[in-house]
């Protein structure tokens, strides 16, 4: 299986030194400093599904972001080891190339950093630190040849930031537009999407202005704006309560707490989203776009997997960001968000093209 | 990246914001090693609260004014009060006026609030002084005198000449570029209650003073004026520590003239671009003002605002906050002896603004 899968992603992975770009993406960009080889990227594939590097050695990178789900696990929050659960959603490894930060709340500035946290986290690998995972590596004689090859170092000099960057490689090349969507609207072809999922479009240009935030640019979507946003969602947890809870944050924070593991194991904490970052007033409750692209197959949805269908997510937006009419709106709510009175019939259409976003590469991925 | 630039990305990701993007302008007032002496306050203006019809309201505003609160709401440690710049309403109908005490009302802690021409020219205040007291006065605090002026007069024969209703009065007054429009004044009667007032307050006592329009002349077409604007400043003369915090422009705006700084405060409603972006008639933007850039149309709250003020030994920084942007910081250069924006002060380091639209 593994093999199988590192197969098709090192012939992803030329192709993406290649520069032959999906249609409706813009090409990858590759930080200077780790650059794509072949080889770093089928190490990266292969430590990508190591479960070994977790505490009960069944928690892989895959385990919540699996290629048979469109690198999500489907569940509304994350299972780690010994099932235990977190705050939050795992976000499709799908694109995350293009991400400028990464994490719901973006406290990591690269996929480099991103996949350190993980394996250390109490509710994710449950490892006290790098060292158990690290011994692992250096023990192994393929990853010991292997990361001889990549990086040219011995196995006693293999660090944390070799398995990353490695990680990274590899996740650069999980890349998927081509959708109906790409085809329709990039390559004028008039018959790739249907009735519903044109008017769809329509509407998310227009009257239901979700591109706002999901951008679909003049030569490539990436259904992000990179940005953080409240939106409503999850603020029921923490109404009435802001001013405690980010109190306490910032008292903890200042004590040395981890951000990363603040935010995964205290549930209140976690709704404070991108201000348990920055620190920023204006940010509380704000949580990063997330890509649109593929987002049939990556339910539940938000970043606390709170609404089970596309469906739902449109009422919610519908609503003005909240998922009854006579909830409460959170003081924070970005002024984007407000009632957008679509009909039924309109928000139909709406989920049909969502639907549109589905690239044909997640076969591929799914299949090897 | 490694173990120590990720801990560095926490560490300027926290420090960079949490002195940058408050809500509202929150003073710190510092004399010396007198702790006691120290205290903080909040600014918050120009949220033009607009009537739709009957309790429907403009959702924009009114998420701008809910958000100040909110996030002033968060300070820790509690400032000591919240100043309100004035223009609470668009046209000053007590619904709009209501409305927005109403969101004001969920802050913690005392407020004092501030008239502007928004609130005052249908009914000449009468509405909003019944609500919340006169629009001029003065008190004391930990050693700093506060001022509160309504300078947003204007000549006694145009405020009562025969109109036909309020509402056109408000109307002449809330246009820009208008040619029937009146410059804005403190008004002979007020300074002399402020002469009077002043005259009971140590020349070594801070003195910071409150005013909807700037206490300086910078451009008549949109009343970013007061036309007895020296005649106020020879008033404040006399005293070492003249700081003028002002609304109206919403936007940042940095002067010194003699011993008074001014800065002025972003709306929670929308940005006005630099008058000379616009210039139709002379402008005299203070020099010293580094202009922000054009706001963003994608994105609703972009350059509104709100700042974050530290006050040494009497003397006034900014932090003005962008939100989902990066800090600003005019800081007052003791050798210098006036504000100087920290980051964007030589030419070499600012973006510069866009000119034409």
């Amino acid at each position: 299986m593994i093999r199988k899968l590192s197969l098709a992603c090192v012939l992803a992975g030329a192709s993406v030194m290649a520069n032959s770009t999906p249609l409706g993406l813009p090409p990858v960009p590759i930080p200077e400093n780790n650059p794509q080889t072949p080889e770093k990227i089928q190490l990266g594939d292969k430590l990508f599904h190591d479960t070994r590097f977790s505490a009960d050695g069944k928690v892989s990178c895959a385990t919540c972001h699996s290629q048979d789900k469109a690198f999500t696990d489907n569940l509304p929050v994350s299972k780690g080891f010994n099932n235990l659960t977190g705050t939050r959603n795992a976000p499709t490894v799908l694109n995350s190339a293009y991400m400028k930060t990464l994490f719901w709340d973006g406290r990591e500035p690269d996929l480099e950093g991103q996949s350190k946290q993980p394996p250390v986290n109490p509710v994710e690998g449950g490892l006290p630190n790098h060292t158990p995972l690290l011994e692992v590596i250096r023990k192994d004689p393929e990853y010991i040849s292997t990361f001889k090859t990549v990086f040219g170092v011995g196995a006693d000099k293999i660090t944390m930031d070799h398995v990353a960057r490695a990680i990274a490689s590899f996740e650069r090349t999980v890349i998927a537009g081509d959708s109906p969507f790409d085809s329709y609207y990039f390559a004028g072809e008039k018959d790739a999407m249907t009735p519903a999922q044109i008017r769809g479009l329509e509407l998310f240009v227009g009257k239901a202005r979700c591109v706002s935030c999901h951008r679909i640019e003049q030569t490539q979507a990436l259904f992000t704006d990179n940005r953080f946003h409240n939106i409503g969602v999850g603020f029921k947890t923490i109404q009435g309560k802001e001013q405690q809870t980010a109190a306490a944050f910032i008292k903890s924070k200042r004590e040395g707490a981890d951000v990363d593991i603040t935010v995964l194991t205290r549930k209140s904490m976690s709704e404070l989203g991108r201000f348990a970052v920055t620190e920023n007033v204006t940010e509380v409750g704000a949580f990063k776009t997330p890509t649109l692209r593929n987002i049939e197959k990556t339910a539940p949805y938000m970043h606390d997997g709170s609404l089970e269908t596309l469906k739902d997510v449109v009422n919610f937006y519908d609503k003005g960001g909240r998922e009854k009419n006579e909830d409460p709106l959170s003081g924070f709510l970005s002024g984007g968000i407000r009632p957008l009175d679509l009909r039924s019939g309109e928000k139909q259409d709406l989920v049909e093209f969502m639907k549109a976003l589905t690239s044909p590469q997640l076969e591929q991925f799914t299949q090897r | 990246m490694n173990n120590y630039s990720r801990r560095k990305f926490l560490k300027t990701g926290g420090a960079l914001l949490a002195a940058s993007s408050l809500p509202i302008s929150m003073v710190e007032m510092a004399f010396g090693k007198d702790s006691e002496q120290n205290f903080t306050f909040a600014y918050i203006s120009d949220s033009h609260i607009t009537q739709i019809e009957g309790n429907k309201f403009v959702r924009n505003w009114d998420r701008g004014l809910i958000r100040a609160v909110a996030e002033a709401n968060l300070l820790d440690p509690r400032p000591d009060f919240v100043f309100y710049g004035g223009d609470i309403a668009q046209l000053g109908k007590p619904e709009e006026i209501d409305h927005g005490l109403e969101i004001l009302s969920a802050l913690r802690g005392d407020v004092h609030y501030v008239m502007g021409e928004h609130d005052y020219y249908v009914d000449l205040g009468e509405y909003w002084q019944k609500q919340l007291g006169p629009d001029h006065y003065s008190f004391n605090h930990k050693g700093v005198h506060f001022v509160v002026l309504n300078s947003i007069l204007t000549h006694e024969e145009w405020m009562h000449k025969k109109w036909d209703s309020g509402m056109d009065r408000m109307k002449q007054m809330a246009r820009l570029d208008n040619p029937n429009g009146q410059p804005f004044m403190v008004g002979d009667k007020q300074r002399s209650w402020l002469k009077a007032d002043l005259d009971k307050v140590s020349k070594d006592t801070p003195v910071v003073v409150f005013s909807h329009s700037p206490l300086q002349k910078i451009y008549k077409g949109w009343n970013f004026w007061t036309d007895d604007a020296e005649q106020v400043q020879a008033l404040l003369k006399p005293f070492d520590k003249v700081t003028v915090l002002y609304g109206h422009v919403h936007q940042i705006q940095t002067n010194q003239i003699g011993n008074i700084s001014f800065h002025a405060a972003m709306a929670t409603a929308w940005p006005w671009p630099y008058p000379s972006t616009y210039t139709q008639q002379e402008s005299y933007l203070p020099k010293l003002t580094v202009d922000m850039n054009r706001a963003d149309p994608f994105f609703e709250r972009d350059a509104t605002g709100w700042q974050f003020i530290n006050l040494h030994s009497g003397n006034v920084d900014v932090h003005y906050t962008l939100p989902d942007n990066e800090a600003r910081v005019v800081a007052f250069d003791e050798k210098l002896g006036h504000p100087v924006d920290t980051k964007y002060q030589a030419m070499a380091d600012r973006t510069s603004p866009q000119k034409h639209y």
